[in-house]
């Protein structure tokens, strides 16, 4: 069974949230980077970028194939990881730690009700 | 989805399952990357059952196939196999294979799992107008006949040990280890017969067994038993990609179709322009004299970028820069630790060190076209 950290929050498209203030890290989890095998490149969003929750803003490519990943928070980019680009293995190596992806600035924390929590998200990969 | 007679030794060894032209067959069962590596350092199994095989005998096999495919079957000895192609009258592709010549009058051909129908529709049509038919025999044992890849540097440490000559068929030889590159020989082998060419699609050292397909199970376990102290491990069809891709050996529906020939695909050698008539000559032979509108060319992403991926437009550079071509295969190459690329462009941009653009996700990244192949193995 694939990590799923109990002090995060997830969306259904396997991205993960880790909240500090009003600032959202977010990385793609244990799962996604499974299934996805070898990363071979990460493009990632312009830091200043406005987004809204939904968006696409960032591609995972592995070998096979690219991957569109959403923003699961509207706001505004504060922060892309720069190790990842350099580096993309990390994605599959530490998808939870140094393999974040960017940080937002959160715009409406009402959206963090929508997301899921530890729990659910265990049941949807489990069913998957 | 069709099944080889592997599908539970693939789910047993947790190989991921997709769809490939119709049959479900694993993609890889660790990693792309990590069943790449090992065919290159290594050794690596793979299952090619869903290929075709279709047998041709009899007095007037060789004439026929002569002039159904391009490459000249007079070059070969029995026990021996070439590279070549079927092309329609146009001079497009209708499959590319490996023609064995297993006895005197007795033919083998190796066909792409996607182009079965295709191909013995095509050949049953071009027997069927062939004056000397009632000395042909054409018989399609795909459904009957399973096929495994064993490719890598150490496959020859372990493949006598597998199969124990000497050969009773084809190519005489003591041992299978000393069949030479394109040599097919057969041996007996759990009761039966099969056959073992020293061939592949990976750029490695290798050899592919071809078996009846009630046998393929055995041959499977016993190559992936002998092969482990060694290294061997099972691998699926996208490092079976990623190494083509490296060696640059045309994927069919990719490199090839029924609209590209053969001369834009910088197949020349394997068009035997002096053997006589054959099906497309006419255009192929004009192509070959007064050259062709595009060129297939192998690009290297010249900056750090995403891989290129089929599809994705080649753009030249410079004031006037404009969309030239397109490409037809790409991957991040495990080998290189850069994205490559497969593609046609017009002759003029054709040249190694050209330097292009590869359009991804809307922006251009730069490439350069270098020599083919990406990657030799060491000698």
């Amino acid at each position: 069974m694939a990590n799923v950290p109990l002090d995060l929050k997830y969306a259904k498209s396997h991205e993960w949230v880790r909240i500090n203030g009003d600032v959202a890290t977010v990385g793609i989890t244990d799962h996604a980077q499974h299934e996805l095998t070898d990363v071979v490149f990460v493009e990632l969003p312009e830091v200043g970028r406005k987004i809204k929750a939904g968006d696409t803003c960032a591609v995972v490519e592995s070998v096979k194939t690219a991957s569109d990943i959403y923003s699961p928070l509207s706001g505004e980019i504060t922060e892309a990881n720069a190790d990842v680009v350099a580096d993309p293995a990390l994605v599959n190596s530490e998808p939870y730690e140094n393999g974040w992806f960017f940080r937002i600035k959160i715009a409406n924390p009402d959206e963090l009700k929508a997301l899921l929590g530890p729990e659910q998200y265990k049941t949807q990969i489990s069913g998957a | 989805m069709k099944h080889t007679p592997l599908f539970a030794a693939h789910q047993k060894l947790g190989g991921k399952l997709i769809e490939f032209g119709g049959w479900e067959m694993p993609v890889h069962y660790t990693s792309i990357m990590d069943e790449h590596q090992a065919v290159r350092k290594a050794a690596g199994l793979f299952d090619i059952s869903h290929m075709g095989e279709v047998l041709i005998s009899g007095p007037g096999a060789e004439a026929f196939l002569n002039q159904t495919l391009t490459n000249d079957l007079r070059k070969l000895a029995p026990g021996q196999g070439q590279y070549t192609l079927v092309c329609n009258e146009r001079g497009g592709v209708v499959d590319d294979l490996y023609a064995y010549r297993l006895a005197d009058q007795e033919y083998l051909l190796i066909i792409n799992a996607s182009r079965i129908e295709a191909d013995t529709g095509w050949l049953d049509r071009q027997l069927a107008s062939f004056s000397r038919r009632s000395e042909v025999k054409l018989e399609n044992v795909s459904d009957a006949t399973g096929a495994v890849a064993v490719q890598g540097p150490r496959v020859a440490e372990f493949i006598n040990q597998c199969f124990p000559g000497p050969s009773n068929g084809g190519t005489t030889v003591p041992r299978v280890g000393d069949l030479k590159k394109n040599q097919i020989a057969r041996f007996p082998w759990g009761g039966g017969d099969i056959w073992i060419s020293r061939t592949g699609y990976t750029g490695e050292d290798g050899f592919e067994v071809v078996a009846p397909g009630q046998m393929v199970e055995a041959v499977w376990n016993q190559l992936l038993a002998d092969g482990k102290p060694c290294g061997l491990k099972p691998a699926g069809l996208g490092a079976r990609d990623t190494l083509r891709t490296e060696a640059c050996y045309p994927l069919y529906g990719h490199e090839l179709d029924e609209n590209t020939t053969p001369i834009e695909a910088g197949l020349s050698f394997f068009v035997a322009f002096d053997k006589g008539d054959f099906v497309g000559r006419p255009i192929l032979a004009a192509q070959k004299a007064g050259g062709t509108d595009r060129k297939l060319v192998a690009l290297k992403m010249a900056e750090k970028s995403a891989p290129p991926r089929p599809g994705y437009a080649i753009w030249s550079t410079g004031p006037g820069a404009t969309a030239i071509g397109a490409v037809v295969s790409g991957t991040q190459s495990p080998t290189l630790g850069a994205g490559i690329g497969l593609g046609y462009v017009p002759p003029a941009f054709a040249k190694a060190g050209t330097l292009l653009e590869i359009e991804i996700r809307g922006r251009r990244a730069a490439a350069v076209v270098v020599p083919k192949p990406f990657y030799r193995k060491p000698d």
